[in-house]
């Protein structure tokens, strides 16, 4: 209905234009005078709002300066979708052509040796993001329920910041934290350290979505399970985390989506592996790191894997958010 | 919270196995004994608090770890780190200042040349676009966020570098050679390829939070000024970007900490060369990527404290970045919703 509307107006808009007026001067909206009386163009601005409704020129030349305004907005949209384009392209064109069924099954192969793959940096990485999701998820939905649910504002206004200032920390530092706490103090580098790492930079996200949707919920639900007698962690775990469930594993697959392809964390924390993974207190191979070292190697055999390799990581982590957001999506038409 | 903590203890001492048992059969639902209702509400209360805390707790551990690793290169060099280009491994010497220049002028020519085009998108997406484009469109610009940035490196590495290096380069260097930042020779990989590449990943983060803030602005301001004569352009600069300003600076900060921030693509595009150059087309270092190709090859003394040391400055700053950000992002949803009031 908005939308009729809106365009009902721009009808009248253009409408007007074309009738000669008697428009008043053009006198700015409400907007605080430190705001844009310094600019030099605003002068401009009114200088030609005098003249509104008494010379087409001046008129032609602004509505001229409307258009090319807008199509050089258009024009910006236009030149950012070349390099996503780019990029698909070079990624299915270089990657498609390297890849095929040993390469998901079979161990790299040292220098000079055709074939291989990247077996245990897919297995690597699916280990990686399990642990990190073991720590993550818990503690992330955990810490959004306190934002939502319990009403304590200063806490809560710290924990939000926390967590906000979290998500904006290089994930390099994330990985050199892990290091000082966990691979200083166990002298070895691990899959476990690597997943801390990970589950470290998921936290934030799953802990904010997490508190959006449980917000959405309303206020009835819990009030009336509430009034039925139902303890308040059971109204919370079984009616709110339940209602609002779909949201809250958007944000975790969103999550998990971004740390797939997180590579500077596990440089110092996983390490990386050219065999099959063997323990969990063990180094162990991803798909980002194995990426990178083939990426700089000076081997023609290594960059056409390293071109599979993001085929097969962009791929991962396209469906991650892509379906994330259908999945979204359908839940919130159901609701509405 | 206090009084059902101490709720919590009481509970604990004296029934605490029964409740354990009835908590597994989740005999709470019944809430026949007020008491065992109160030990699971203060279980779920404690354990829920503890999440809290932990995000607290992670980065207060995260600062002080850093702190506490890099102590001897912080009282061995003092403040003259940060304008010391020796970095010496073998004599034990250490100063950042290469790699603080290389972080700090690739964000900066990224911002120069993303800052444009995310606004052009954020004002199309926001006012022009129709209505059935909006979503499309915007999905695709977040798209470039979801790509991995070690994807963005490879990229790098075989297509945009040996194009920049062919083309773009060669075209710029004859034509403005005579300034300094633009001399030649070519390289391809190099500051400019990085900051290339920093562009295009941090012009979804820029884009999509300017154009929330666009969005926030109360449709009667824009109603306002269309009122008035103005025309769509006319009504953009006047109603609409003064009002997101706040949103739209603290976009470009958030922008700005991420790109200082960003590892993998840097490290794999600046060609991790120790020299202070004016040219841009000349090869860099970065703090994120010293740290990524030095940090594996180091294991205790001097050189990882001032490794260590330069992530703090890292983290520090984008710290500080991420504050102003957070705060004006918040001031143009508060403002834009009090305007609404008023009117």
């Amino acid at each position: 209905m908005s939308e009729g509307l809106r365009i009902q107006r721009e009808e009248e808009y253009e409408a007007v234009e074309q009738t000669p007026r008697l428009a008043p001067p053009l006198t700015k909206p409400e907007v605080p005078p430190h705001e844009s009386a310094v600019e030099g163009t605003d002068v401009e601005i009114s200088r030609d709002s005098e003249l509104i409704g008494h010379s087409a020129g001046r008129r032609r030349s602004r509505n001229f300066r409307s258009k090319l305004a807008l199509t050089l907005c258009a024009l910006s949209t236009v030149i950012v979708m070349v390099p996503l384009a780019l990029i698909l392209f070079y990624i299915v064109y270089q990657g498609a052509g390297a890849l095929n069924l040993s390469f998901f099954t079979s161990l790299p192969k040292p220098v000079g040796e055709s074939g291989g793959g990247m077996g245990n940096a897919i297995v690597g990485s699916l280990i990686l993001i399990g642990i990190a999701a073991v720590i993550g998820v818990p503690f992330g939905v955990l810490a959004g329920t306190q934002l939502a649910e319990y009403r304590n504002p200063r806490l809560s206004w710290v924990v939000r910041l926390m967590s906000d200032i979290l998500s904006g920390v290089p994930s390099i530092i994330v990985g050199i934290f892990v290091y000082t706490l966990l691979v200083l103090t166990f002298k070895q580098f691990s899959a476990i350290a690597g997943g801390v790492a990970l589950g470290i930079l998921m936290l934030p996200t799953i802990a904010r979505t997490t508190e959006d949707m449980l917000r959405m919920v309303p206020d009835t639900l819990r009030e009336a399970s509430l009034a039925l007698g139902i303890p308040r962690w059971r109204t919370i775990t079984s009616i709110m985390i339940k209602t609002a469930g779909g949201g809250i594993v958007t944000g975790i697959m969103l999550a998990t989506a971004r740390v797939a392809g997180e590579t500077a964390p596990l440089l110092f924390t996983a390490l990386g592996s050219r065999t099959w993974p063997t323990g969990l207190d063990k180094p162990i191979a991803s798909l980002p790191v194995q990426i990178y070292t083939y990426a700089i190697a000076p081997f023609d055999a290594w960059h056409k894997q390293a071109w599979a390799g993001s085929l097969v990581l962009v791929l991962i982590v396209l469906l991650l958010s892509i379906g994330s957001k259908i999945f979204f999506g359908r839940k919130m038409k159901r609701a509405n | 919270m206090e009084p059902k903590r101490r709720g919590t203890a009481a509970a604990l001492k004296g029934t605490l196995i029964s409740d354990l048992k009835s908590l597994v059969r989740g005999i709470g639902l019944q809430g026949a004994n007020p008491l065992r209702r109160r030990l699971g509400d203060s279980i779920f209360t404690a354990l829920v608090f503890l999440a809290a805390f932990t995000v607290i707790i992670l980065m207060a551990m995260m600062v002080y770890e850093l702190v506490r690793q890099s102590l001897p290169s912080i009282e061995q060099f003092g403040l003259g780190f940060l304008i010391s280009r020796n970095w010496d491994p073998i004599n034990n010497i250490y100063g950042g200042l290469p790699y603080i220049y290389g972080t700090v002028v690739s964000s900066l020519l990224a911002l120069l040349m993303s800052v444009p085009l995310s606004l052009g998108i954020a004002i199309f997406l926001s006012q022009f676009a129709p209505r059935w484009l909006r979503s499309p469109l915007g999905i695709l610009v977040d798209l470039l966020a979801a790509i991995p940035s070690v994807v963005y490196g490879l990229w790098g590495i075989f297509v945009l570098a040996p194009f920049l290096d062919k083309t773009v380069e060669p075209f710029l260097i004859k034509y403005l050679g005579g300034i300094p930042i633009f001399a030649g020779p070519a390289f391809g990989v190099g500051l400019f390829a990085a900051s290339v590449v920093l562009a295009i990943m941090i012009t979804p983060t820029i884009s999509a939070i300017s154009r929330e803030a666009m969005l926030n602005v109360s449709r009667d301001q824009k109603e306002a000024a269309q009122a008035l004569g103005a025309t769509p352009w006319e009504t953009v600069r006047m109603s609409v970007l003064p009002l997101a300003r706040p949103g739209i600076v603290g976009a470009i900060i958030l922008g700005l900490g991420r790109a200082l921030g960003e590892t993998m693509a840097v490290t794999m595009l600046i060609g991790n060369v120790r020299q202070l150059n004016t040219s841009i087309f000349a090869p860099a270092y970065s703090i994120a990527s010293v740290i990524a190709t030095e940090f594996a090859e180091v294991t205790e003394g001097p050189h990882m404290a001032a490794l260590i040391e330069m992530a703090l400055i890292l983290l520090f700053i984008t710290l500080l970045l991420n504050l102003l950000a957070r705060l004006l992002v918040q001031k143009t949803g508060s403002r834009a919703a009090r305007i609404k009031g008023r009117s």
